[in-house]
């Protein structure tokens, strides 16, 4: 009893030190609950009534919130969480086996926590190391490179309960790998010049942008000034570089005519949740061009009139949370950030980073919104949408780490040197996230236009069968596309480029993919909820040998109906891979309909293995025989 | 009520801000739906009341009505994808009708027959889900929960006491109450909640009332479901 009081204590005191530094704000109930865990390990029930005492809200919100993300633990998973990451690149690199070599060295079933409760290995949706993986999270900190060698080396230090902190450092390193620069990867820019140069502009005779508005309302110092920002992304043709490529000056221009009630502002919101599988390029921009993306989001705050901004950095990245903060910091201290922005008088914006933690859905800009107020991430019902009514009900831009990067470059040099670049509908450039079976995985910028084939003959890849461009909810490719082209014309892309030889099965790729988007599934609406689960059943059911004509006429129904009933985005593309690859690799399907006839899913032999374990049997009569399951006579 | 829209070659009449829902039902046209309840804000979740919108479909519940629209709701391809829905419903969860208290009072059930549904179709999940019997008044079946999360807005928005919430992501969603122990009993619930009289289905049932009415007898033993629509606009 004493024991548990002091441990209560304990929890308390966490607890409330984390909430007074996010100020007893309930609206950073996620941020509040992942820093729980860091000094927790997980979050235990006294947190929770801690949390719900000192924030006065409901436990239900708090358990709702913790229950949705899936680094967020309300059951202890050990001192030391290891999560493989399962894209479909990792397990082209073996993630499989090495994850069974750790599993067998350590005495721990995938999924569960040890025996003695020091660790659990599970696995997790891609981490966006694709380029140097297999890839692994422990505690959340990224470890690349993986070997059957380095597995052994960790469970070593496991074993002897070796804080992480002290494994070794190159087991954290992670690369660029920049094979290809061009405008923004190339780009020198020195912090503030983007500023300095949105400032210094002044509106030109055929002002483009309707209204006239300071960076703060009624600030009669730079009026017109926002608005030459404003006028220069419309004149760069600038699209979101999230997927969906909506016009970024049209954005902007509904966010800053939004009407604004009483102590309401605007917000700039920097989505760099990038959880799409096989993308990597927002990490890189992270890391070394992080100047590039904040001074984007400050032109964007100048344009609009924002003070406040936030960057959701996702929970695979971490690692890069504090070097990002030593950024911003820096960033205050050279009045480029903060209050007074260039010596202005009321040129305020300043930039939070907030965490997410594990959940796919959170991409998608609403439910993104949802989760930076601290919630479960559910994509809204739109309309309204963020523009008018975004964080805490006011207008809200979201976009792209790549479009404020790009921003910022068009604020230095104007949007006609950027519309110069690429082609006449996709402005600029692109920046490919380039992995699977080629010599040169990593990164690759190319003004937009550039083809297929041009793409795999830079990254060096042979005897190639497929390209799937802008990850599972992208478009698959055969070769006889390679000479279509990247851009808003033919293959809009977020970036993801995998890359699958002849040697690869087309059918387990889309299997990989079935299975992401039903984990990544809100579930908040019954066709996504439900559908996805339905097609992994079937998808796994084909794989396992029982797949008949029947189930593959089922899952091109269940397609149909995601795609028409889904609530968002998410359930919309969960088909996409099934789709495209049942149109241009037909036989890989065809193989897998090995019964003429309809079988049932369930295996009466499997539903024997529990019992087999149990009596430590595995002889022939422990098993039942299956001759019978199709086999007309 | 100038304005109008046409839904199936039909003419209805709007208030300004009112859902194709709300002037549907004022209408008497009925469009199936599970999550949506007049007396609470839309969800939009369990998509049953999809409709074709100038052919994009959208919930109608949660999509307000514009001057002139076009939409298409009773027709064979959009019931086949609500059938679909329902069916989805049915296996998700672990629904015996026979045995169930709500049958005949039930929504799902009543749509199921609505939309002429035979059989599941779909595998069964059959999920493992407990019962929650600590409550002196209440008794909560969760394997009958479709996640509707109407008991959630109204102990939420009506009663004030965040009774009910949903957690859990994707398939693994599920309806939980406040309180530590996890147990109703444990909250400040009772029978005279809004809360208590807002399930669908039968999750949330009243102890010690079982077979009051006689099967045979009850709500859409007697009318089907799409007559409650006829019903409000008979009551305008």
């Amino acid at each position: 009893m004493a024991l548990n009081d002091m441990h209560a204590e304990g929890v308390a005191g966490i607890v409330d030190r984390v909430v007074a530094h996010y100020r007893r704000d309930s609206n950073n109930m996620l941020q509040i609950l992942r820093e729980v865990q860091e000094a927790c390990d997980w979050i235990p029930p006294e947190a929770i009534d801690r949390l719900q005492a000192v924030l006065g809200v409901p436990r239900t919100k708090i358990e709702g919130v913790a229950g949705f993300y899936s680094f967020l633990y309300t059951q202890p998973r050990g001192k030391y969480r290891i999560l493989f990451s399962d894209n479909v690149t990792d397990n082209m690199q073996g993630n499989r086996a090495l994850m069974e070599r750790l599993c067998s060295s350590l005495w721990v079933e995938p999924g569960k926590v040890s025996e003695d409760g020091l660790l659990s290995i599970d696995k997790t949706s891609c981490t966006g190391m694709c380029d140097q993986g297999p890839a692994m999270l422990v505690n959340n900190r990224a470890i690349t490179r993986l070997t059957a060698a380095r597995i052994d080396e960790i469970a070593e230090l496991v074993r002897n309960k070796v804080p992480l902190g002290e494994w070794p450092a190159d087991f954290f390193q992670v690369e660029d790998n920049i094979r290809k620069a061009d405008i923004m990867l190339d780009s020198r820019l020195q912090p503030g010049d983007a500023l300095r140069a949105a400032h210094a502009r002044v509106p030109s005779d055929g002002l483009m942008s309707s209204n006239m508005r300071s960076w703060r309302e009624g600030l009669p110092s730079g009026i017109g000034g926002p608005a030459a920002m404003l006028d220069e992304i419309k004149r760069a043709n600038l699209r979101g570089r999230g997927g969906a490529g909506f016009i970024t000056g049209l954005k902007w221009e509904a966010c800053r005519n939004a009407p604004l009630k009483a102590g309401q502002q605007r917000f700039v919101v920097c989505n760099a949740d990038e959880g799409e599988p096989g993308t990597f390029k927002d990490r890189v921009l992270l890391t070394s061009y992080a100047d590039l993306v904040f001074e984007g989001m400050t032109a964007a705050a100048y344009a609009i009139g924002a003070r406040r901004g936030f960057l959701y950095l996702r929970g695979e990245y971490r690692y890069l949370l504090e070097p990002l903060m030593a950024v911003l910091e820096r960033r205050r201290k050279e009045k480029i950030l903060g209050t007074d922005i260039l010596g202005i008088p009321g040129a305020d914006f300043d930039i939070e980073i907030h965490l997410g933690a594990g959940a796919y859905i959170c991409g998608e800009e609403s439910a993104l919104i949802e989760s930076l107020e601290g919630k479960r991430g559910t994509p809204r019902n739109r309309p309204p949408f963020p523009v008018t009514n975004g964080y805490l009900d006011q207008p809200t831009i979201v976009n792209n780490v790549e479009t404020f990067a790009a921003a910022a470059l068009i604020a230095l040099n104007g949007g006609e040197w950027y519309a110069s670049v690429g082609t006449r509908h996709s402005a600029g450039t692109k920046i490919l996230s380039v992995s699977g079976d080629c010599e040169r995985p990593g990164l690759y910028e190319y003004p937009f236009g550039v083809s297929i084939r041009q793409v795999l003959a830079d990254c060096g890849a042979q005897d190639v069968q497929a390209v799937q461009v802008s990850g599972p909810s992208g478009i698959c490719l055969s070769p006889a596309e390679f000479e279509r082209t990247i851009g808003f014309e033919d293959i809009p892309t977020a970036g993801a480029f995998t890359i699958f030889n002849n040697s690869r099965d087309m059918f387990e790729v889309a299997r990989n993919y079935v299975h992401f988007f039903q984990h990544e599934s809100c579930g908040f609406c019954t066709p996504c909820r439900v559908g996805t689960s339905l097609l992994k059943n079937l998808m796994d059911k084909l794989h396992n040998g029982c797949g008949s004509p029947y189930d593959f006429a089922e899952i091109e129904k269940l397609n149909q109906l995601l795609q028409s009933m889904s609530h968002c985005g998410l359930g919309h593309t969960a088909c996409n891979p099934v789709l495209d690859t049942i149109a241009k690799f037909r036989p890989a399907y065809e193989r897998r309909l090995a019964q003429k006839d309809f079988v049932p899913a369930f295996d009466l032999d499997q539903a024997l293995a529990a019992a087999r374990q149990m009596t430590g049997r595995d002889d022939p009569g422990a098993h039942i025989i299956k001759e019978e399951f199709g086999e007309d006579a | 009520m100038s304005q109008t829209f046409i839904l199936d070659g039909k003419t209805i009449s709007f208030a300004d801000g009112q859902t194709i829902m709300q002037a549907a039902t004022q209408a008497g046209v009925f469009i199936p739906h599970l999550c949506y309840h007049p007396d609470f804000k839309p969800h939009g979740s369990c998509k049953l009341c999809t409709v074709k919108v100038n052919g994009r479909q959208t919930a109608s519940c949660t999509m307000r009505a514009i001057a002139g629209m076009v939409v298409e709701s009773d027709t064979p391809e959009i019931n086949a994808e609500r059938l679909a829905l329902t069916q989805m419903l049915f296996v998700e969860g672990n629904h015996f009708c026979p045995s169930c208290e709500q049958s005949g009072n039930c929504q799902l059930q009543a749509t199921a027959y609505h939309l002429g549904m035979m059989s599941p179709h779909f595998d069964h999940f059959f999920p493992n889900r407990a019962v929650d019997a600590s409550h002196p008044d209440v008794l909560l079946d969760f394997n009958r929960c479709i996640l509707c999360s109407l008991c959630v807005r109204a102990s939420r928005d009506v009663d004030g006491k965040n009774v009910f919430a949903l957690s859990g992501r994707g398939i693994k969603t599920h309806l939980i109450v406040n309180a530590k122990s996890g147990q109703l009993a444990d909250t400040n619930f009772t029978l005279d909640d809004k809360a208590a009289h807002v399930c669908p289905v039968g999750v949330i049932l009243k102890k010690r009332r079982g077979f009051a009415v006689p099967i045979g007898e009850r709500t859409y033993d007697k009318q089907p479901i799409s007559a409650t629509a006829k019903a409000v606009a008979e009551e305008r």
